[in-house]
């Protein structure tokens, strides 16, 4: 059943409309509830076929669901609509605006309001998908704060990394931290590109859902085995190389290669001049999980993470 | 005076990036004045080039105080003012959300901590400042509580309000923020406008700077302050907002008295021109802020009154 959960008129002849999608089954009684969101970044998409896929395999076989799965595919509808990463008109992040506030602004109050509906979920999973620039294999982020209660739920999610980060105030305004530190549990996942759907890695998450809600007795239908993340951890355990000069990137090497130091990474190169401005290396040994995607980079410009060997835990 | 190129680095088919800063007399570090960070703030940026041209001339007429140097840097983002772009040109963030910078991290991580290396050590700091909502403002000096704020001396600027306001999350990444917890006394100063140049203004905004430059004995400028600044906490303003979205239409103007009952503006259908709502004002106060969009949102705080 979809249902709008925050209304806003805009000014000419136009209604923001933010809704969910309420699929049920099972007995009343003592039922579980997942919520998927994503879209509050709105040039991210990865998340669309994820709703899409979920929606449609729980139609296929109602009749397996014990339990509320809520979909929310576009909290940020001008943004979707739009190729938007923010709040179209406000030029503003709207995971910086959270807890939000029933009283306040446009984006405060569809913020408040997202999260009375969410909160009470036993698992909410907010999918991103990295920037238009970098690509990801499929992680889940956790601050580490929320670290005991989350990974374990994670580790279920069929994803091939759970990063567990430092804790920043900054990131005190999104989603994620504000449910997470109100009692609803809830895991950020990054996968893929801005702007595009990797079919490939939104499979891989929907089954993962599907394992979950099959642990959580929602799902009584068939799921597939998960596979066993690579667990980022610690000090410091992801080595970023930068772009040391401005040009265009070319790759050298793929998501999920495992590099030793000095392996080659991609190369800058000037088209004007024909010339290659710089070979960039791996800064150290591991597996390499985020790539750039754009090509134009500028001095400082995000390239390459890697997950140094020697901080998986898993290992 | 002397000029010096304090950041700079290279694009494939721009011109490099180059931060420059006019720098007065020499000696202790005692003033850092910035302008414009994003690409819409051409009221700050054109203030800081009337300061410049200020010193310049207590400069020539021997007024600036021996000892002590202040460095005015009118414009920290060239680059997004130069294609009228509010943000960085490829990746859309904003520099005043990036300090304290780090060198090894982002282009604009590494523009922050390029310049904040530069302006760190500076006794007093002063940004003219942009809000995110589009709007006019009442001509005041913001503060941050942050435990090192030092209210008494943001009097100084004789600005007609001096605004104490709590932090938040995400206020800890701002220049403002970090100048302090580096121990830089630090002050935000706003004129009236952000993307629209008003001279007057923006006069004010450097007579206000240079009363300040001679309370602390950098100057001998020698005209009386503007105002004796009133310091309110921000939480003592009252928010009017909008009850319906339209075409909006402001009767009054920022810095008017206003009386409990009066008209502030009418929302119009922007398609027939009909009434959906006026908006009063809730109480007796000066206005403070008032939105400029030619929109607006529902819910949305259009004015900003301080009570009287």
């Amino acid at each position: 059943m979809v249902k709008t959960i925050a209304e806003v008129s805009l000014p000419v002849m136009e209604k923001l409309k933010i809704r969910k999608n309420r699929l049920t089954g099972g007995r009343e009684k003592e039922k579980k509830r997942i919520s998927i969101v994503t879209g509050v970044h709105g040039d991210e998409l990865e998340g669309q076929y994820v709703c899409f896929e979920v929606s449609r395999r729980i139609q296929e076989h109602p009749e397996y669901l014990a339990g509320i799965v809520d979909i929310y595919p576009a909290v940020n509808p001008l943004g979707i609509d739009s190729i938007t990463r923010g709040i179209p008109a406000f030029d503003l992040d709207m995971n910086r605006v959270f807890p939000g506030n029933r009283n306040g602004s446009m984006t405060e109050y569809v913020a408040a309001r997202l999260m009375e509906d969410l909160s009470g979920s036993d698992l909410c999973i907010d999918i991103h998908a990295s920037n238009i620039f970098l690509t990801e294999i499929p992680q889940v982020r956790i601050n580490e704060l929320h670290r005991d209660r989350l990974v374990p739920m994670a580790e279920g999610l069929n994803v091939d990394l759970i990063w567990i980060h430092g804790n920043s105030t900054v990131l005190e305004s999104t989603l994620a931290y504000s449910l997470n530190s109100t009692g609803t549990p809830t895991l950020v996942v990054e996968m893929g590109v801005g702007m595009r759907i990797t079919k490939a890695y939104c499979d891989q998450l929907t089954d993962g859902i599907f394992h979950v809600m099959k642990n959580m007795g929602m799902w009584s239908g068939p799921a597939k085995e998960v596979r066993k993340p690579l667990i980022a951890a610690g000090a410091d355990p992801v080595s970023f190389l930068n772009a040391p000069v401005s040009g265009v990137f070319l790759s050298q090497a793929k998501h999920g290669d495992s590099l030793r130091k000095g392996d080659p990474v991609g190369l800058i190169v000037d088209p004007l001049e024909g010339t290659i401005r710089e070979r960039l290396k791996a800064p150290a040994d591991g597996i390499l999980f985020t790539i750039r995607e754009y090509p134009v980079v500028n001095e400082g410009s995000l390239i390459a993470r890697i997950l140094k060997r020697e901080a998986d835990e898993r290992a | 005076m002397r000029t010096e190129i304090i950041y700079e680095n290279h694009s494939l088919y721009r011109d490099s990036f180059k931060i420059m800063a006019y720098i007065f007399g020499t000696g202790k570090k005692t003033v850092c004045i910035v302008g414009n960070m994003r690409g819409n703030e051409y009221q700050q940026l054109y203030t800081c080039s009337r300061i410049v041209q200020a010193l310049k001339k207590l400069e020539r007429e021997d007024r600036l105080s021996d000892g002590q140097e202040i460095m005015v840097i009118p414009s920290l983002n060239p680059y997004s003012m130069n294609i009228e772009k509010r943000f960085w040109p490829i990746d859309n963030t904003d520099i005043n959300r990036m300090f304290p910078g780090y060198s090894e991290g982002e282009t604009t991580q590494r523009i922050a901590g390029g310049i904040f290396e530069k302006i760190k050590d500076y006794e007093y700091g002063i940004q003219f400042a942009s809000n995110y909502m589009p709007g006019e403002f009442m001509p005041h000096v913001t503060m941050m509580k942050t435990g090192f704020e030092d209210v008494k001396s943001a009097v100084e600027f004789g600005m007609p309000y001096v605004v104490v306001r709590n932090t938040r999350p995400y206020d800890t990444t701002t220049l403002n923020y970090n100048w302090q917890i580096w121990e830089t006394k630090a002050y935000s100063l706003y004129t009236t406008t952000t993307d629209r140049i008003n001279r007057e203004s923006a006069e004010r905004g450097v007579s206000s700077v240079l009363h300040f430059l001679e309370s602390i004995g950098c100057v001998r400028y020698g005209r009386r302050p503007g105002y004796l600044s009133r310091v309110i906490d921000d939480r003592e303003m009252i928010p009017v907002r909008t009850e319906a979205a339209g075409l909006f239409e402001p009767v009054v103007e920022v810095e008017q008295e206003v009386r409990e009952g009066d008209l502030l503006a009418r929302i119009l259908n922007p398609t027939d021109a009909e009434e959906r709502s006026r908006i009063y004002a809730p109480g007796n106060g000066i206005l403070f802020f008032r939105h400029s969009g030619q929109l607006t949102y529902a819910h949305t705080a259009v004015f900003k009154l301080i009570p009287v």
